[in-house]
């Protein structure tokens, strides 16, 4: 209990962006508005620079189980840097985009267990991967 | 006065650090010595053999991965993988032309590497079909010393090309399950 406490007292730094760069995604290429708001909410809070975060992240030790969480996700996929990837990682984060929503392995599961709304339905799946692919096939 | 006694404790405090440290340091460099002198030899003759050293390096880690997703070994890829991720990052780029095509190819093939290290073998599969397309681009820029095959799939993820050193077909995507499933596409020489 304690040690609870005491961790209360170790603040983490937000992983917060009042601006979406010139490198970003959306911004670069032609995205459908329903795809863009599909991926805002279902994979912005870790692979770009701006999570939305929720109330418990005020809490230790989640604020640092998530900002680990937050740390690899844009390490793998910053989508706000999109533009700084050679076309030919363009290619690579596209086909791993496709195959990790195609698998449902993103979002992680102790993801949409809190962000019910970040679910991919089987339309959202097929709307997403169909834009994905396209536009990997004008990059190729 | 107080000030005085605490910059003196500061001091001290210091000082303790410092002489603290530096003993350490010493310590340490007289037991690194012989290994450091033996591994700074063998670095200065393989570096005056050739500027291919590394990308031979990165072929050969690469055909242990392969031969490890033959065998249908998850965990020797992952050490493979690993290796494989050092040998690309040590990659002195500035031995060949086309710099920044070199440069997306390595940083790329880094990634699967990486990928490759952590994964189940599906995965390692996967993340493997893209590998081994970096590294064809690759030996189109450094070259090799020694003929590859350059093999082909159709059945695995709509064809999957990858490389090898003999010309006899292994299958790297389905290992066990079908062997000796693909063709020889091209000689590189």
């Amino acid at each position: 209990m304690v040690g609870f406490l005491g961790i209360q007292f170790f603040p983490t730094t937000q992983n917060e962006s009042d601006t979406v760069p010139i490198t970003d995604f959306v911004l670069v290429n032609t995205v459908p508005k329903s795809v863009k708001e599909k991926l805002e909410i279902s994979c912005y809070d870790c692979h770009s620079n701006n999570t939305q975060y929720p109330w418990y992240n005020k809490m230790q030790p989640v604020a640092w189980f998530l900002k680990d969480h937050i740390k690899k996700g844009k390490e793998e996929l910053n989508f706000n840097e999109w533009t700084t990837y050679s076309n030919r990682r363009k290619v690579s984060k596209l086909r791993s985009i496709i195959k990790q929503i195609e698998s449902a392995e993103m979002p992680l599961y102790s993801y949409t267990l809190v962000h019910r709304e970040a679910i991919f339905s089987e339309e959202d799946k097929l709307m997403v991967i169909n834009y994905m692919k396209s536009l990997k096939d004008s990059i190729e | 006065m107080k000030t005085v006694k605490r910059s003196i404790a500061t001091i001290t405090l210091a000082t303790i650090m410092v002489v603290s440290v530096s003993c350490k340091d010493e310590k340490k460099g007289a037991e690194v010595t012989p290994i450091e002198k033996e591994m700074n030899d063998t670095k200065a003759t393989s570096m005056s053999a050739s500027e291919d050293v590394k990308a031979e390096a990165i072929l050969s880690d690469y055909f242990n991965l392969k031969d490890a997703l033959v065998a249908d070994d998850n965990s020797k890829a992952k050490q493979s993988g690993l290796l494989l991720s050092k040998s690309l990052q040590s990659l002195d780029i500035a031995n060949y032309d086309n710099k920044n095509e070199l440069k997306d190819i390595i940083e790329d093939a880094n990634e699967h590497a990486e990928h490759i290290s952590e994964s189940d073998i599906d995965h390692q599969r996967e993340h493997f079909k893209i590998l081994s397309k970096d590294l064809i681009d690759m030996v189109a820029v450094t070259g090799t010393k020694v003929t590859l095959y350059e093999q082909y799939c159709p059945m695995y993820d709509g064809g999957s090309a990858w490389l090898s050193t003999k010309e006899e077909v292994r299958n790297p995507y389905y290992g066990s399950q079908m062997l000796t499933c693909g063709k020889v596409q091209r000689e590189i020489n």
